[in-house]
């Protein structure tokens, strides 16, 4: 059975273009399907289709300014806690609330176990099924009558008995986050002024056992499972290149001046610049938006939905930085902040600084080792939170609702750079604006006619067999949608 | 790599996994706390028997996944069981190693194959506003699939329908005042045209997981559990958080915590939604009982039919 239907039969795959499509694109957060020309056994051109659209900008408007981090962390149940923190951050900054130590900490700790989770959840759950061949039982069949799985048995065994091992361990984490927020998906311990419970020594030391676990298992088990497959999956580090922008925001406050553990700062065109939040709009020409609404920083963004819209297809809007696309997530992170990689990764790659991979971190492995040595980075980061936290000391700042104020959140997900802004009029929301990591990545065109990150990522993956496009979907999963 | 997709029962023979140990954990689980209260020892056999090689379809709408997420924290059964042991997820697009039309085509083939005995699962809302364009689920023969049409479809087939998480059970968040896709709950949808497969609300802003896979074992082993006026099975929705609260007696003496860090009274005034709220949150707990809402700051909720509105704002008393 086929994975799509070709348009037109692949006769040697050469001359003739051949559009192959994939709805659903599975394994990720949402509805995506992907549109791939391939000529000569590479794709030639894409078209990413966001799929679905619930408006909470539109659902926020009028309600009280405090709701929004509760509401926002619905819109991803993989990775609430940054939608929580970003909400927070654009509060704390109308409220004119400034945390105290132990509540930046709280925040770093709740936040910094979900990175772990999201990140382990991703190539686990979401993108190893590309990789390894799962038990013959359903959801781990059907899959591809060619799927390009290229481990032996014993290494493919060694990949499942993971697969299994990392639900535990995901799930260890998710504790690790309830510890502190109250429970996980969708925390109630992060709000603006701080966080609502006190670490007590017991708590910390119930986080620390239960990270204690998590860590051995990314150092030795999951770094290494990277590593070891870029020997038969080696190609994989040479495709899926992309526009070779970065963007991030800048996550982690290590200090009260707000210096990062990841740091900001974009990457465009072979050069580094400062993040400019100013310097972002958003197009619609291709979206599902009103026309009218294009071109618009988040500051000014309105959200008007056109879904019978002829020139539209996609529900995502275009975001730009500095007019060009650019790709967010571990890999912008890294490159950005460019830090000293794993011992792992040293003597794989035989290079110290992340930066000096080089042309190979832009492709679909090289994503994979961006988030797996961005895991290793946090859990050293949770280390010295948990040494830094204070038991029984204050986290939270009680602050009112202004009457007239705005406030910028931005921090990163998991998956990417995030922003939120809100608006307050006679106290209530007169404007609330989101701009999330798929927002950056999964767009479509924008006004200018230039592909999104991802589709353009897509453009000379090899697509040898178009009844099995299986590195379509390889890149599409290596960024986290 | 076997290269056919096998049916559940074909499946079974290759596995080499027990349901026994499943049944073990689940009938001994959990300090005495619902999923034991469902199962005694004279159910095992039955509860073995329903069940194998029971075929799942579950499918997404208008939502965040979080269910989903929330369903792989399950402690008693793992996810692991659930996965290897319990049901043959035959359809779940954020876990099958499946995409495209051969996900679409074999999901397809069991609802057929098991017409009016598998379970559908729903998560998310479905939108009603522009034919369901809101919400895209697939492309079949190049045709789009939308939300809606996937729920009538699978819907009228299914032996059962799970509204997993208060989005899929009432709307929920993509309902909530404002929203422009006409977001609603499963139960809606049937009613508006005509669907009479029986539907059970498993609703929480994530579902618990053990919400989810109780009220699966309890649809397989003795059929539809008692519903409350809302659809939702009272065995884990049918006591008052305030009432049973372990701060109640903080209220009793009318003491109310003034701030969020404040532990020492009842959190009513912080804008708990307890009183109004049913779910055995303030025993069961969540993420393996280290802790929940009220412990951490305040109910806001998010069982109810009309989460988020008639919480909102949360943080202000009722």
């Amino acid at each position: 059975m086929a994975g799509c239907k070709p348009e037109a039969v692949p006769v040697g795959v050469t001359g003739k273009k051949i559009k192959v499509s994939i709805d659903p694109v599975t394994r990720i957060e949402g509805h995506l399907k992907a549109e791939v020309e391939v000529k000569g056994g590479k794709v030639v051109d894409a078209k990413l289709y966001g799929g679905m659209f619930r408006g909470f900008e539109n659902i926020l408007t009028g309600r009280d300014p405090r709701d929004a981090v509760q509401i926002t962390q619905r819109i991803c149940g993989v990775c609430p806690t940054a939608h929580a923190t970003a909400s927070s951050m654009a509060l704390d900054d109308a409220f004119g609330v400034t945390l105290t130590t132990n509540g930046r900490i709280a925040r770093n700790l709740i936040l910094g176990a979900n990175f772990l989770q999201s990140h382990i959840l991703h190539f686990y759950h979401l993108a190893a099924l590309d990789y390894v061949n799962g038990p013959e039982i359903a959801p781990f069949i059907p899959r591809y009558k060619r799927n390009d799985v290229r481990l032996d048995k014993a290494t493919n065994d060694v990949g499942v008995a993971q697969y299994l091992e990392a639900l535990e361990i995901r799930k260890i984490c998710h504790e690790m986050v309830a510890l502190l927020g109250g429970r996980m998906p969708h925390v109630q311990g992060i709000v603006v002024g701080g966080t609502t419970e006190i670490p007590t020594r017991e708590k910390l030391n119930a986080f620390a056992q239960r990270f204690k676990t998590v860590r051995k298992f990314v150092e030795e088990k999951y770094l290494p499972l990277i590593y070891l497959l870029a020997g038969p999956y080696g190609d994989l580090l040479k495709t899926g290149v992309g526009h070779k922008n970065c963007l991030a925001f800048g996550v982690f406050p290590m200090d009260e001046a707000g210096n990062t553990l990841l740091k900001s700062g974009a990457y465009t065109d072979g050069k580094y610049t400062p993040f400019d939040p100013d310097k972002i709009k958003e197009y619609v020409k291709y979206s599902f938006f009103k026309d009218s609404t294009t071109g618009l920083n988040p500051k000014e963004g309105k959200t008007i939905p056109d879904p019978e819209k002829a020139s539209g297809y996609s529900f995502i809007k275009a975001s730009r930085f500095n007019d060009k696309p650019h790709e967010v997530g571990p890999l912008a992170r890294m490159w950005v902040t460019n830090p000293e990689i794993s011992t792992t990764g040293q003597k794989a790659l035989g290079v110290k600084k992340f930066r000096e991979i080089g042309d190979a971190a832009f492709s679909i492995l090289g994503r994979h080792i961006a988030r797996a040595e961005e895991t290793l980075l946090v859990a050293n980061a949770i280390e010295q939170w948990l040494n830094e936290a204070q038991p029984g000391k204050e986290t939270f700042v009680p602050a009112a609702i202004p009457k007239t104020a705005e406030g910028l959140g931005i921090t990163e997900a998991p998956r990417g750079a995030l922003l939120h802004y809100i608006d307050i009029k006679d106290s209530v929301i007169s404007n609330y604006q989101i701009t999330s990591a798929t927002i950056w990545n999964a767009n479509p065109r924008d006004d200018m006619g230039v592909r999104g990150p991802m589709e353009e990522a897509l453009i000379g993956v090899p697509v040898p067999d178009p009844e099995n496009p299986v590195n379509v979907g390889r890149l599409i999963r290596s960024f986290d949608p | 790599m076997k290269e056919e997709q096998k049916l559940p029962e074909e499946q079974q023979k290759n596995k080499g996994f027990s349901r026994r140990s499943f049944l073990k954990g689940l009938t001994g689980t959990a300090a005495g706390i619902g999923l034991s209260q469902i199962f005694n020892p004279a159910l095992v056999s039955a509860l073995e028997k329903g069940l194998e090689n029971h075929p799942v379809l579950w499918i997404q709408g208008q939502g965040c996944s979080g269910c989903s997420v929330s369903l792989l924290n399950s402690v008693e059964p793992t996810i692991k069981k659930v996965l290897l042991d319990i049901i043959s997820l035959q359809y779940h697009p954020t876990v099958m190693a499946s995409e495209g039309e051969t996900a679409l085509e074999n999901m397809y083939r069991v609802a057929e194959k098991y017409k009016g005995k598998f379970s559908l699962v729903v998560e998310g809302a479905i939108p009603l506003a522009a034919n369901g364009k809101y919400c895209i689920c697939g492309e079949l023969n190049h045709k789009e699939i939308t939300m809606l049409e996937m729920t009538k479809e699978l819907g009228e087939k299914a032996g059962s329908v799970l509204a997993v998480g208060t989005c899929a059970a009432f709307g929920g968040i993509p309902a909530a005042k404002g929203n422009l896709t006409e977001a609603t709950g499963v139960m809606d949808v049937f009613k508006k045209y005509g669907i009479k497969t029986p539907v059970v609300n498993v609703p929480g802003c994530p579902s618990h997981p053990d919400w989810i896979v109780g009220t699966i074992a309890h649809l397989l082993t003795k059929g539809l559990p008692e519903l409350d006026g809302n659809g939702c099975p009272l065995l884990f929705f049918g006591e008052n958080i305030h009432e049973n609260c372990p701060y109640l007696d903080y209220f009793d003496e009318d003491i109310y915590s003034k701030t969020f860090t404040d532990k020492k009274g009842c959190r009513m005034e912080l804008g708990c939604k307890g009183p109004d709220t049913y779910a055995d949150c303030f025993s069961r707990k969540w993420n393996g009982g280290l802790n929940w809402c009220v412990e951490n700051a305040v109910c806001i909720g998010c069982v109810n039919p009309g989460f988020p509105d008639s919480s909102s704002p949360f943080y202000e008393s009722a």
